[in-house]
């Protein structure tokens, strides 16, 4: 017995090492050679935050007319930027550190949770600039924030749910890399980040804002912006359905997603040091 | 002392491990060809047995060495050991921590310092931080490169940035040291360090190394074991001079399965001779009656078997080639043979003025050309498979020149 627990431990330990310092070289490295390093973690997406604005708020007008829809914008932005990058280069990152599987022996799930907790870093300084700005943006801090780090669990857990898969099928079939930045453009408009959910329920759609909640990601993000920036004004799965079986719908399939993504990559490991 | 390392404990237990590769017949990398595959009922790809049975032990302490030809599942052999490919059958058994180096500086950041990717290095050969601050200063000092360990390792000449991989490799505190053909790096001054360096684990009972390597030098000098794979298969196992003998001896001769079996060739009509003969002379080999790995005292003794059926004037002509410097050491010029048919003839050629070497029989049958004073035509020649390949290998000889000092030499005037 004891030995098990030993040789548990033993495992545990080397994975931890490696991720420290793979999450450390990864980070190190994403603005390397950059003019301004660390700060385009902050640039990026108030820039693409800007554009956004002036796009659909300014000139078409996209709002729900609650003074904290800006800030839940960027907030929205943050949180799809993380969805985004944590998927697509979790798939890739697999395939980029081939060099590393076929020469060393190691917990090759390490590597996508590393990658994926790069971008975690990144939603990290994001929402600290979404809380500075939100003390000038009319944004409501109430107790809720506390909720606010089991949501980040959860949208971490889809995300690198959603790399595992992506990453397994990835080193089979390079055509997923083209097919999953269509679907991450699709659920992009599906989900309410440039348009308020109100703007789809108001013109006689409620059972598609329903539909739309549903969706994992929707929902994490919608909880974020509830919790962290304005109770008041968002509306979440919690708000919008009343059924309490469908409204657990979102939270049981980010279980299960996650579960997929850590079954599917075990399952075929042990052959990627030989595929690639 | 070999009493005591046979008692010590198995360290590595590798017990009938097989490996077969799928090889793909076509690009497969697609959804679309693996959708196209799966409807034509195609596999898409070949079977390859790389390793077939492989059982070996190996004891703490133990300096073990791997040899064999290219693609002889040698390489495979350690990615199974260090548990990188998962074996088809058999298992394999690790007691005590395994570093694995099929290749040095696994996971080498060119855009890092030295310090960061020592570290990276060393979080991949799985230490943490704090035991690589113990060995940082020795891991430094042994590569030489303390002045440029905040440099990035872009800037590194190739030659310190192996040195740095190397450094890390050997002062990494691990039980078992899995090398793969690491020892032919650096300057000279490095390599003789690197000499110590196997020379002291030799010593040390606790650690245990396993080496593949071609050099059959550092087999004789460090290992005090070793086993020799072929086809997947280990053909020599256990005393170092013998696999290394082996080893020699499988690197000059022809593998019998590279002899061509026309019979049940597909393209029988194209290559009914193989390279070197023809219909005038179907048949032309050199068949060794020495050993092939000589010693050198006696003359080297051969036979050659031509078959040759037309009545006029012909000849053998036979070179001695050196493999290993390259060039003709000697040649018959065209002697002349009577019979004609199916006949052997023999010869022998002294050899004991020669340094260690591998040499070559090449033999060419000849006929009178356009004018019988001239040179002689060639009609048929042996190929490598037909020549006639042999080592010359004796403690007392020397390898760098082809003659030995004893029979010829410089004299002081």
């Amino acid at each position: 017995m004891a030995q098990v627990v030993k040789s548990l431990r033993d495992r545990y330990r080397y994975a931890i090492v490696v991720f420290k310092e793979l999450v450390k070289t990864d980070f190190q490295l994403r603005y390397q050679g950059s003019f301004l390093g660390i700060l385009w973690s902050v640039l990026k997406p108030l820039m693409l935050f800007a554009v956004m604005y002036v796009v659909f708020v300014r000139f078409l007008k996209f709002s729900d007319g609650t003074p904290t829809f800006p800030i839940s914008l960027l907030c929205g932005t943050c949180l799809w930027s993380f969805f985004s990058e944590s998927t697509s280069m979790g798939m890739m990152s697999i395939v980029n550190r081939g060099d590393l599987l076929r020469k060393i022996h190691f917990p090759k799930y390490i590597i996508v949770a590393s990658t994926t907790m790069g971008s975690m870093i990144s939603l990290g300084i994001n929402l600290l600039v979404v809380i500075v700005f939100g003390f000038f943006a009319h944004a409501q801090f109430t107790w809720r924030v506390l909720l606010v780090p089991f949501s980040i669990l959860q949208l971490y857990a889809i995300g690198l749910g959603l790399a595992l898969v992506l990453a397994t099928l990835y080193v089979y079939f390079r055509d997923v890399a083209h097919i999953w930045e269509v679907v991450m453009q699709a659920l992009f408009y599906a989900t309410p980040i440039i348009y308020p959910i109100s703007m789809v329920s108001e013109r006689g759609y409620g059972w598609a804002a329903d539909l739309l909640m549903l969706n994992p990601v929707a929902q994490t993000i919608m909880d974020i912006r509830h919790n962290l920036l304005a109770p008041q004004y968002t509306p979440t799965v919690w708000t919008m359905i009343q059924n309490p079986f469908i409204r657990l719908i979102p939270y049981a399939l980010s279980v299960f997603i996650l579960w997929l993504g850590v079954h599917v990559f075990r399952k075929r490991q042990s052959a990627f040091a030989e595929v690639l | 002392m070999n009493q005591e390392v046979e008692q010590s404990p198995v360290v590595l237990s590798v017990q009938h491990v097989a490996k077969s590769f799928r090889l793909p017949t076509e690009q497969a990398s697609g959804l679309k060809q693996a959708f196209l595959n799966w409807a034509r009922g195609i596999k898409g790809y070949t079977e390859q047995q790389v390793l077939r049975d492989i059982t070996f032990d190996v004891h703490q302490g133990d300096f073990f060495g791997i040899v064999g030809r290219n693609g002889s599942g040698k390489s495979t052999l350690l990615k199974i050991i260090s548990q990188i490919y998962v074996p088809e059958h058999g298992s394999v058994q690790v007691n005590g921590k395994l570093v694995p180096f099929i290749e040095l500086g696994v996971g080498f950041n060119p855009e890092l310092t030295g310090r960061e990717n020592v570290y990276l290095n060393g979080a991949l050969l799985g230490f943490s931080r704090e035991e690589i601050d113990g060995m940082y200063d020795d891991i430094v000092a042994f590569a030489e490169l303390e002045e440029f360990m905040d440099q990035k390792l872009k800037n590194y000449s190739s030659g310190m940035q192996v040195r740095l991989a190397f450094s890390v490799a050997i002062k990494a505190q691990g039980d078992i040291l899995v090398l793969d053909e690491v020892l032919a790096v650096g300057d000279e001054a490095f390599q003789r360090k690197c000499d110590n360096f196997f020379s002291e684990v030799k010593k040390d009972p606790t650690k245990t190394v396993i080496l593949v390597t071609h050099s059959m030098d550092s087999v004789k000098k460090y290992c005090n074991k070793a086993i020799l794979i072929k086809d997947g298969e280990i053909i020599e196992s256990g005393d170092k001079d013998t696999v290394a003998d082996r080893y020699t001896l499988e690197n000059v001769a022809v593998k019998p399965s590279d002899a061509k079996q026309p019979s049940d060739d597909e393209n029988d009509e194209v290559e009914k001779y193989p390279a070197g003969l023809n219909e005038r002379v179907p048949f032309l080999k050199v068949w060794p009656i020495s050993e092939q790995l000589s010693d050198g005292e006696q003359p080297f003794r051969f036979e050659v078997e031509y078959e040759f059926h037309e009545e006029c004037p012909f000849y053998l002509a036979i070179s001695l080639i050196d493999r290993k410097r390259g060039g003709v050491v000697c040649d018959s010029g065209s002697v002349r043979m009577f019979k004609t048919g199916r006949q052997r003839v023999r010869f022998n050629i002294p050899v004991a003025s020669f340094n260690n070497s591998d040499f070559k029989l090449l033999v060419s049958l000849r006929v009178d050309g356009a004018t019988p004073e001239g040179p002689t035509d060639m009609v048929a020649f042996t190929n490598e498979e037909n020549s006639c390949s042999f080592a010359i290998r004796n403690a007392k000889n020397k390898d760098y020149a082809l003659i030995s000092e004893r029979v010829l030499d410089f004299v002081q005037e």
